[in-house]
């Protein structure tokens, strides 16, 4: 199939950027779209060309590494999918495709599809944790968790931390990720103690690396590869607000 | 060069608790005095760090990625080994223990092998305890499954994401560290060189992979938990940027590797769909559980699966070996499944892969419970193929996934570098010449929450008071040598791309050194191999400087490495003339096609040392000793 691919190319962080025009007349359906990208970028470099950077690792959807904006979505057009798993199969041929990096001012570019996620670390630093220490923990049994809620608390923690959700955004919120995050720890009986003041600075971190704010649109959800539902940033408010309330100081 | 391997005395049972009770012990306020350098931030990194801190040393850790949460553990589908016996079918340490020893064909060292089943328990309590949302029973209490190589049900699983749960239980205790000023982390570092000052690892050289800065670092001790190297075949299961240059560095500067021809071929990948293909997707072994292997009986029957009738089809695993049917171990199920697609018997479109059919499982338990059990591996594979599991039966075919070999270490994990620690897949200790499914999670944090921070005092004591700078001389050698390798690779300007070359050299291994291998197809991968070196330093094209991000200089850094670490794959893999687990020698079989080891000649760990460019390496062999288990043909019949 023949596609045409209109990238992001910019130097570095300072500078320009501009969308560059690239032809692929053989993509092969059942590449990937990062395969895609190799293609292009082999050829860029046997011309003596600087090929694409983009990020990528793992190539099965699970390191959250790879991800850009295709035609204005994040990760593309299929749901549910990153960027490494998306086909080409679901392009047609003669499609014109536009490729740019996380639009984010939370998130800045570093070189062309390449952008600076490291504030989604500062947030779990911040308190994404339980402070266990690696010494006799006590036999796993000995504390029950009831299916139902190490299901949801695994519905949770199941977000690689692409930063889509932030990218797709219309604010550049990161409420899905850190209410995510503080939700698989709250909701288990290992992660109550520390509830509140996990919230409380988690909240304050994301508020702190320059995201806008939640205002319900719900794009996030609709991207997510993982299926992460935006009821976590409705329970990150409760987790929150009790917080501030209960006031602990912990 | 005597290679002590340093077990401790008494029994086998009692050897870790009785190193433990008399090895020397750092003081909490003389810990802080200590600067220790982990590379690497996967499980077995991750949990090191953070622990290390914990216990009051200064860790600075390094990570290529841009977070220390992308490392390759994220992507272990399957889960984790512990000798729990919840399910009360018979597991123990022992048996566990066992299982490893016999799955790895007798080329493990017992008391490793026993110090990681105790320690399998304590893994369990500590993950849960830090939130790792384990799949549970309706009553609350963990759930287990079985894997392949094992008759009991010792598996630990979240999903199919038990890597990604357990990296982030080790990376959010490692962010704990970093909140509490205990570990700087520097993300976006590759390590490009181990330095050693009067004998001893002493610091690393690194490149900044956003600025291109070649900077020292220096430590009391270097700990390298860069994971494995089957990147050497281009097409792996291995995430891209999963590279041998650390340990390949450290090798060049005196580290022994060792066992580098134990490859581990995985039997339940998506088959390659054509030349363009990056990488191969593992399908996780758990899926063997349920799933039912088989091949058309007829060579060339190219019918819809659907289509052929249940008597013209050979369930060659069921058939061969009964007792454990589709769950033999990985090294058995690789090779049937070669041998039935050389027949003729292969299905898909290449004709290069076997079907793993969920049929009668879905007519057992219904399509929801298999839903429930696997449905985001079978989105996956629907994903990348576009058929749709449920509905037709799953193409699998193996490739190239773990490597057992490895830097050498001892029993407390230090390499022959006074100072040098290798934990997890970096080294080359705990599997012998096969892992079972489940073990490599068990591994790394075995090495990084418990080992390692136990045994690496050990060392430290004795240097206390010692400054560690990066003004000694060794330092600006080190880095003038990094220099000037970038500035060669730049200066190049042939006409073809890293990738070409890496992926050249990936044919050559897999099809000399890969499934099988014999006197001539190593002989001949001897050959290839230096002559694509030769043209790679020759013609290999990177463009760009070294000055910012550059993709390319990082690829041709690794192929580089991988060239000489793969013509020391063949050259190991010549010099074991037997067969024993993933290394199969074709000259080396039993009448029915097992591989046939030589105890009496080749039950030795193979400890390769670097003798210079273009020099032939040196072989030094550590006697493996079974005091506790017998030498038995593996038999899975």
């Amino acid at each position: 199939m023949r596609l045409t691919l209109h990238v992001w190319r910019q130097a570095g962080p300072d500078a320009p950027g501009k969308m560059v025009k690239y032809e692929v007349p053989d993509a092969n359906p059942d590449m990937s779209f990062l395969e895609l990208l190799d293609v292009v970028n082999e050829r860029l470099i046997e011309q003596g060309e600087e090929p694409i950077a983009f990020e990528h690792d793992c190539r099965e959807g699970i390191c959250g590494s790879c991800g850009v904006m295709i035609n204005g979505q994040a990760h593309g057009p299929l749901p549910g999918t990153t960027t490494c798993q998306l086909h080409l199969r679901h392009f047609k041929d003669g499609d014109e495709i536009y490729v740019e990096p996380w639009r984010s001012r939370a998130f800045p570019v570093l070189k062309d599809l390449i952008v600076d996620r490291s504030a989604l670390d500062r947030i779990i630093q911040a308190g994404g944790f339980i402070s266990v220490r690696t010494g006799e923990a006590p036999e796993a049994n000995s504390i029950p968790v009831p299916k139902e809620v190490a299901d949801e608390a695994f519905d949770a923690a199941t977000c690689i931390g692409c930063g889509a959700c932030v990218a797709q955004c219309p604010n550049g919120a990161a409420q899905l990720f850190t209410s995510a995050k503080i939700a698989h720890l709250n909701m288990l009986p290992q992660g109550a103690v520390e509830r509140d003041a996990r919230a409380r600075r988690m909240v304050e971190q994301m508020e702190a690396e320059g995201f806008g704010s939640c205002t319900n649109y719900a794009e996030c959800e609709a991207v997510c590869p993982k299926g992460i539902k935006i009821d976590f940033i409705a329970r990150m408010n409760r987790d929150y607000v009790r917080a501030k309330i209960r006031s602990t100081g912990a | 060069m005597e290679l002590d391997p340093k077990i401790p005395p008494g029994p086998l049972e009692d050897k870790w608790d009785n190193f433990k009770n008399s090895a020397r012990l750092v003081n909490p306020a003389n810990k802080r005095k200590f600067t220790v350098i982990v590379v690497g931030t996967g499980l077995a990194g991750a949990s090191a760090a953070a622990t290390l801190g914990e216990l009051g040393y200064n860790v600075k850790c390094f990570s290529f990625h841009d977070s220390p949460r992308r490392a390759h553990s994220i992507a272990a589908q399957g889960g984790i080994n512990a000798a729990k016996n919840y399910q009360n079918d018979g597991d123990s340490v022992f048996r566990l223990f066992y299982d490893t020893i016999k799955g790895g064909d007798f080329r493990s060292r017992e008391a490793n092998v026993y110090r990681l089943a105790q320690i399998s328990e304590n893994i369990i309590d500590q993950c849960v305890a830090q939130g790792v949302p384990f799949a549970r029973e309706y009553g609350g209490l963990l759930a287990n499954r079985s894997f392949g190589g094992a008759q009991v049900s010792r598996t630990f699983y979240a999903r199919g994401q038990t890597g990604q749960q357990l990296l982030l239980g080790a990376y959010q205790a490692l962010s704990r560290q970093i909140r509490a000023g205990q570990v700087e982390m520097f993300p976006r570092h590759e390590m490009l060189d181990l330095v050693i000052v009067d004998g001893h690892a002493r610091g690393i050289v690194t490149r900044n992979l956003l600025t291109g800065e070649i900077r020292s670092h220096a430590g009391h001790a270097v700990v390298l938990a860069t994971g494995g190297y089957a990147n050497v075949f281009f097409l792996s299961t291995n995430a891209k940027n999963s590279n041998a240059t650390a340990i390949w560095r450290a090798h060049r500067r005196g580290a022994l590797f060792a066992n580098p021809c134990f490859t581990q071929i995985h039997p339940t990948c998506i088959p390659p769909s054509g030349e363009y293909q990056s990488k191969l997707t593992l399908m996780s072994e758990s899926l063997r559980n349920d799933g039912r292997i088989w091949v058309p009986k007829q060579p060339g029957d190219k019918r819809p699966p659907a289509t052929i009738p249940e008597e013209e089809r050979d369930y060659y695993l069921e058939r061969r070996y009964p007792a454990f049917g589709n769950l033999v171990p990985r090294d058995v199920a690789s090779r049937a499944a070669k041998k039935v697609v050389d027949e003729g018997r292969g299905v898909g479109p290449t004709g290069i892969g076997v079907y793993l059919d969920f049929a009668d499982a879905i007519k057992r338990l219904g399509r929801k419970t298999i839903e429930e059990r696997y449905g985001n591996l079978f989105e996956m594979y629907e994903r990348i193929t576009g058929e749709n599991p449920y509905e037709t039966p799953m193409r699998i075919y193996p490739a190239p996934h773990y490597t057992m070999g490895g830097l050498w270490v001892d029993y407390e994990l230090s390499s022959n570098i006074p100072g040098l620690y290798v934990i997890g897949e970096a080294n080359f200790s705990d599997h012998g010449a096969n892992r079972l499914g489940a073990s490599a999670l068990m591994q790394g944090l075995a090495d990084g929450y418990f080992v390692l921070p136990n045994t690496i005092c050990n060392y430290l004591s004795q240097h206390l008071g010692e400054t560690v700078s990066t003004r000694d001389p060794a330092f600006d050698r080190a880095e003038r040598e990094v220099r000037d390798r970038i500035a060669r690779l730049l200066s190049i300007n042939g006409k073809r791309s890293p990738d070409y070359f890496h992926r050249e050299l990936g044919k050559i291994v897999w099809d000399h050194c890969g499934m099988e291998r014999s006197r001539e197809s190593l002989e001949e991968a001897l050959r290839l191999i230096p002559a694509l070196r030769d043209e790679f330093w020759r013609d290999v094209r990177v463009p760009g400087s070294g000055e910012d991000i550059n993709q390319s200089l990082e690829k041709a850094g690794r192929v580089a490495d991988f060239f000489e670490l793969a013509e020391l794959i063949c050259r190991d893999a010549l010099d074991r003339d037997e067969s024993c687990g993933t290394h199969f020698r074709v000259e080396h079989q039993t009448e029915d096609g097992e591989a046939k080891r030589d105890d009496e000649h080749y039950a030795y760990v193979a400890a390769w040392e670097y003798a210079g460019e273009g020099q032939e390496p040196r072989l030094h062999k550590e006697p493996l000793k079974f005091e506790v288990v017998h030498f038995a043909q593996r038999s899975y019949k």
